[in-house]
Parts: C-alpha cells; structure tokens; sequence
C-alpha cells in the first residue's frame, strides 16, 4: 500500500499517544488515591488532587488535536471513529480522575481518624476498578475487543461489591449513629469507585465501536 | 574571482542574445525590403498604364490599345466553376474524414494522400488536365478543361484546412449534442459546421487566390495567350490573367513590359480584396463566438 | 422501485476489460454516487447508460442494462430516443457557441419542437429548473461563452433538462468549478432529486458523502462495495472501500 496521508497517520499517533499517557496518570491517581485512604495519607492524597490539573490538561489537548483534523483533513470511516472516540475516553479518563481526587478530598476529611473497622471490602473493589482500568486502557492500545468484552464483565462484580459494601455500612450507621460521617464518607468511596468501573466500561464500549462500527452495550 | 566569471558569462550571454536579436531582424527585413523594391518597381511601371481603356480592351498588338478585360473574364469564368466544385467537394471530402471515416487502412491511405497531393508541384496537375479533361474526355482547350485542373489542384488545400477547422471543434461538444439525442448529421449541421465555418471559409479563399495567381498548368491545359473574345460557354477558348501578364512580359517590345506591370496591379488588387474578404470573414465569425 | 438494473456487465475497451461483472440496481428518483480512483470504470459505466460508448469502435459489452424495463442494448433500441430519457452533463461545462437560448432549444429543436411559443416555455422551465432563470433572462439571447464556469454549468444542466429526461447522469460536473459554484451545483443536485432518477461520478468523496443516497465504490473495473452513502463513509463493509474513503490508497 501506498504511504499515504503521512502527516494525518501522524496526527492520529499522536492523539493516541497523548490518550495513553493520559490513561497512564489516571491508572496512578486511582491507585494512589485508593492508598492514601488505605492508609490516612493525606500527603498522598494532596498530590492527587494536585495531579488532577495535569490530567485535565491533556482532556483539552485531545480535544485539540481532534477538532484540528476534522477540520482539515475530513476524516471519515475508523479515521473518524478514532477520533470521535478519543474525544469521549478523555471524557471518561477525565472522569475517572475527578472520582479520583473526590477519593483523596475524603482521605483529607478524614485526616486521622481511625476507621470505625478495618478496610476490606473497599480495597478488594478498588483492585478490581483498577484491573478494569488497566485492561479499558490495554483493550484501546491494543484494539482488543475481546479483553474489552472481559473487562466488562468484572463490572458485575464490581456493583455487587458495592451493594455488599453499602448494606454493610447502613447497619454500622444504624447501630452506632456518632460515626455517620465516617460511614456516610465510605459510602460515597464506594460510589465513587463504582462510577469508575462505569468509565471504564465506557471505554471498553468505544474499543468495540472503534473496531466494528457498531454500538455494543456493555454495562 | 567567481564574482569576475559570472560577470563575463553575464555579458557573454547578452551579446549572443544581441547579435540573434540583429540577426533575425535582418531576416525579416530582407523579405518585406525585396517586396517592397518589387511592388514599387512595378507601381512606377505599371501605373501610367492603368486606366479604365485598359480594363475594358481586349488584347492588341499595340501596346497602347492592350488590355485586360479579356483575362479578368476569363478568369471570372473560370472560378466561378472552379471555386463551387472545389468548396463542395473539399468540405465533403473533409466532413466524410473527420466525422464519418473509421479509423482503418483505407482512410488512412486516402488521408495520407491527400496530404501528399497538397505538395504535388501544379504543373503535373497540369499534365494530368490535359491528358484526362483535354484528350479523354475531349473537353479540348476550354474553360471547363481548365476550370477543372484548377479544382483538381486546389481541392488538397481545402480539404486539409477544413479538416483543420473541423477537428479545432472540440469533442465535448459533439458529446454534448450526441448527449442530447442527436445524431451525427444533426450534430455536423447545427454544431460542427456552424463553428467550423469560419476556417473553412478562410481556407477556401486562400486557395482560390492560388487558382487565381496559378499559370504553370493552365499553360498546359492550353489557355491561350492572345485572344479578343470573350469565352460564351464553358466549352470556349478563354485565357487568364496570369498568362496575359506572362505573355506581355515575353514580348520583346518595353512597352509591353509596362502592360505587364498595369496587368500585375490588377491582379495584386484582385488577391488583395479575396484575402481582406477571408480575413474579414474569420474576425467576424470569431467576434460571435 | 429501481429504474436501472444491470446485469452481470463486462465490457472491454479493446484487450482491457474496463467493467468486471458489475450488477447493481439504481433506485428512482434518488441520488446514487460512483467513486473509484482513475481508470476504475464509474465513468466508464456511467457512459454505458446512455450510450455514449457506441462512440468508441473497441468496445464490446456482454451483459444487460436495463432502464425501465428495456434492455437498452437490444438491437432494437433506437439509440437518440434512449438519450432522449438520459439526460448527461459533462466534467468541462461545455456549453455550444449560441445564445443562451438556443442552447437550452437545442435538444428540443433535434426531436422535432418547432413551435416558437412552446420553446419559449420549454426554455424558461429548464432554466428555472437549473436554478439559472433569474439570472440569464434578460439576456437570453446573448452568448452562453459570457456565462461564469458556474453558470455555464447549469446552463448544461438546463440544456439535459430541456428533454424532459427521466435520469440525469453527471460526470464529475463539478471538478472544474470554484466551492462556491460547486456548492450551487450540489444544491440544485439535490432539489432535482424530486423529479429526476440522478447518478453522479465524483473524484470529490466528500461530495459524494453529501449530495448522494447511495454511493458504488469502483475499484479496477469492479463494483467493490455499494450501499447506503452513510453506512459506506461511517462504516465500510470492505476494506478496499475503507482504505480508499480514507485516503490510505489510490
């Protein structure tokens, strides 16, 4: 084949790049975030909320480069599909990153205070948010369709985590009531942690449509 | 050092440009000085002869009395059947090759032909005249004989300049009206010939002035040199102008040689107004486009 | 409905097989696109719709086309009344040296319209068509060579429109035009839609993904892919039509 539209292939590089270095720092800030909580680190938890700038940035480079080559080179096809779908994963890249930082805002709150129980449940969903991530964020580099199918699938156990963590936390608040700050904080890490499996799925869902054109739902 | 060289190749190569410039120059000016000393050496000649007794005199043998009216009538007779038949044959024969023709051998052969003709030096058209239309088909020496070696030998010309003015039409217009549901006779009729017209036209007249100014065949077809009557019919005894001035030029009496010139300015004139007439007719055809 | 069905078509020009096996059903009164690198055959099968081809003496055809119904290469087909349904509009506007109203009464006048009052009428119909009207009707009887590219365009278009034609072919009729004039064009393209069958050959792909309904990919004399104009620009079942809608070929 001819090599043609060198710089557009270029450009297209260079979206995905910027999509994989971008996935790169939200992978850590989950990671970090879910670590400072794990264990009061409100140092941690202030350079998440610090790095969140950076990640924002990189949502409006895409956003740059993208509407730059629709308008001058008329993509069409995958051409656009890639594209289109750069724009929506730094959306929930972007996403991930701000669910992130509202992980790390309650490690501040709560500063430190003891948990009212050892964290279990919390870190065991947290590993699987982020094994999703990690494999949403593989499925794009790599096209891979199936592993984005795989990855959907863990958000089952993800929202039965999150049920199990919920119902958990509602008799704690029920038995000793002077804790429900602290409970109602660990909710919202639960919620938190579920919006991210739902990005992350996302993605998986722009993978398919990148590749085969078509619209699967995967949540 | 390189600053010098490219100065000196800089005044090198504007000194040949200069010296082709004179060069060429000097060319042109040899051809329009030779006709200019020409046409005032036969204006001084011929002026003082130029009346209205010499157009309307038959030939004399005295030089005074000669006149032309003989050769112009002739000459009228003449083109008025060479340049019907050669115009109507010629864009015939143009049309059937460039419209019509396939592309196989036998065309190519008449097209090549054609080409060859239009280099055919004319006294062999005259040979062929006055073998076929003097002895076979026993027109003798007469108008028609020679009305017909004329066509004969300008029929090339028009041909090649109407297949010029033909293919000048581009394609896309024939497509357009073939487009439209028409066919090929529609589309010479209303699209090709209208456009071509012009050139061809202007290709015609040119050739007719050749026939006009031709006298190496008609010699052979046998137009006579001296002659007091005017041709009644086409199968007459008839001379041209050409042939008159060519006569006169050979008589060994001066003033004879002065006739001639009289006879030259009626001719020059008589070319001058056929080409005006083709170059009128080319500019007013392409205003309209 | 379809209007044009074509059948198992081949057709050589000489030794080159220029259309392999092309079958393909054009829809009535929509708007079909063929796209293809140069030398694919879209021209070339545009050119078998109305004839145009008898033209060139190499060529030989097997297969069928038919419009309406009627196979037009039955040697009983009277070739100028086919062309009479087919209207055709050029790459190059290629206007006659008239007026611009015997340009437009050209068509009419070769199938026998005689009559000054109905070719009035004919005239000013198809230049209203050709959304030329309220521009050129002062000066009708004024050289079509006066006309900008643009005009003279939709003077052509005007001029297939005058024989009431019930299908429009158009050979890249905007590749020699400004955007503007383009646009105009494509714009009239589509509001002729309503009355008129219209299949287009286009180098300009965007073009394509804009005016048309459906659009036939040509690659090599083949008929690679042809589908809805939106499905084949968004999401091409064949990768030859993806690598040339993209630009990665040809």
């Amino acid at each position: 084949m001819l090599a043609n539209r060198q710089q557009f292939d270029a450009d297209l590089q260079k979206l995905r790049q910027v999509l994989i270095e971008m996935g790169d720092l939200v992978k850590k800030a989950i990671l970090d975030s879910v670590n400072s909580l794990k264990d009061s680190n409100v140092e941690l938890a202030k350079k998440v909320i610090d790095a969140d700038k950076e990640i924002n940035v990189f949502e409006e480079r895409v956003d740059d480069i993208g509407s730059r080559l629709i308008a001058t080179q008329q993509p069409v096809a995958t051409d656009l599909r890639r594209i289109l779908i750069a724009f929506k994963m730094a959306g929930d890249l972007e996403r991930m990153a701000d669910l992130a930082v509202d992980i790390a805002k309650v490690t501040v709150r709560n500063g430190n205070q003891p948990f009212i129980k050892p964290l279990v449940d919390i870190p065991r969903m947290a590993e699987v948010v982020q094994q999703m991530t990690k494999d949403s964020i593989t499925a794009y580099i790599e096209e891979n369709v199936d592993l984005s199918y795989k990855m959907a699938k863990m958000d089952d156990e993800v929202d039965e985590l999150h049920s199990e963590i919920l119902r958990e936390l509602f008799v704690m608040m029920a038995k000793e009531p002077k804790n429900v700050n602290q409970v109602l904080n660990l909710c919202f890490v639960s919620r938190y942690l579920e919006r991210m499996a739902d990005h992350a799925t996302n993605i998986g869902e722009s993978v398919v449509y990148l590749v085969k054109g078509t619209r699967p739902d995967l949540n | 050092m390189m600053q010098l060289d490219a100065e000196k190749q800089m005044r090198r190569r504007k000194r040949k440009n200069t010296i082709f410039h004179i060069l060429f120059l000097s060319s042109t000016l040899f051809g329009i000085v030779a006709l200019a000393l020409l046409l005032i050496q036969i204006l001084v000649d011929g002026l003082g002869w130029l009346n209205w007794d010499f157009l309307t005199n038959n030939a004399s043998r005295k030089a005074e009395k000669s006149g032309i009216k003989a050769a112009i009538f002739g000459t009228l007779w003449m083109m008025s059947i060479t340049a019907p038949l050669s115009f109507i044959i010629g864009v015939s024969t143009a049309i059937y090759l460039e419209e019509y023709a396939k592309n196989n051998w036998f065309n190519r052969f008449i097209q090549t032909n054609i080409a060859n003709l239009a280099g055919v030096p004319s006294i062999v058209y005259g040979l062929l005249g006055l073998t076929i239309f003097v002895r076979v088909f026993g027109f003798g020496k007469s108008v028609l004989a020679g009305s017909l070696t004329m066509t004969l030998l300008i029929l090339p010309i028009i041909i090649v300049a109407s297949q010029e003015a033909i293919k000048a039409i581009p394609g896309s217009q024939r497509n357009a009206s073939f487009a439209l549901g028409a066919n090929r006779w529609q589309t010479i009729l209303r699209v090709v010939l209208p456009s071509a017209l012009p050139g061809i036209l202007t290709g015609s007249i040119l050739s007719f002035s050749r026939a006009v100014g031709e006298t190496a065949p008609l010699i052979v077809v046998g137009a006579v040199a001296y002659i007091t009557t005017l041709p009644n019919s086409v199968f007459d005894k008839f001379t041209v102008m050409p042939i008159q001035i060519y006569t006169w030029a050979n008589l060994p009496q001066e003033e004879f040689h002065n006739v001639a010139s009289a006879g030259i300015i009626v001719l020059l004139l008589m070319l001058l107004t056929m080409n005006a007439v083709a170059i009128f007719l080319r500019n007013k055809y392409q205003k309209k486009n | 409905m379809s209007i044009v069905q074509i059948k198992d078509l081949d057709l050589y020009y000489g030794d080159f097989h220029a259309l392999r096996n092309v079958s393909m059903n054009i829809n009535e009164k929509s708007i079909t696109a063929f796209i293809g690198p140069s030398g694919c055959g879209k021209s070339t099968l545009l050119r078998t719709l109305n004839r145009m081809n008898d033209m060139i003496d190499s060529v030989k055809i097997s297969g069928a086309v038919s419009i309406n119904d009627t196979n037009i290469y039955n040697p009983t087909v009277n070739v100028e009344l086919l062309r009479k349904e087919i209207g055709m509009v050029f790459q190059q506007p290629n206007p006659f040296p008239k007026s611009i109203f015997e340009n437009v009464a050209y068509g009419p006048k070769i199938h026998g319209i005689r009559n000054k009052k109905q070719l009035d009428e004919i005239v000013e119909t198809s230049l209203r068509g050709a959304a030329l009207w309220d521009e050129v009707k002062d000066d009708l009887k004024k050289s079509a060579y006066g006309l900008s590219g643009g005009q003279q365009q939709r003077l052509c278009i005007a001029r297939a429109l005058a024989i009431n034609p019930k299908i429009l072919l158009m050979d890249e009729p905007t590749s020699a035009l400004d955007p503007i004039s383009t646009l105009k064009i494509e714009e009239l393209i589509q509001e002729l839609k309503g009355d008129y069958t219209i299949i287009i050959v286009t180098h300009n792909m965007q073009q394509a993904a804009r005016v048309s309904d459906q659009t036939a990919f040509f690659l090599n004399g083949e008929v690679i892919e042809f589908s809805d104009t939106s499905k084949l620009f968004s999401n091409p079942n064949e990768k030859k039509t993806e690598d040339y809608i993209t630009g990665r070929f040809g």
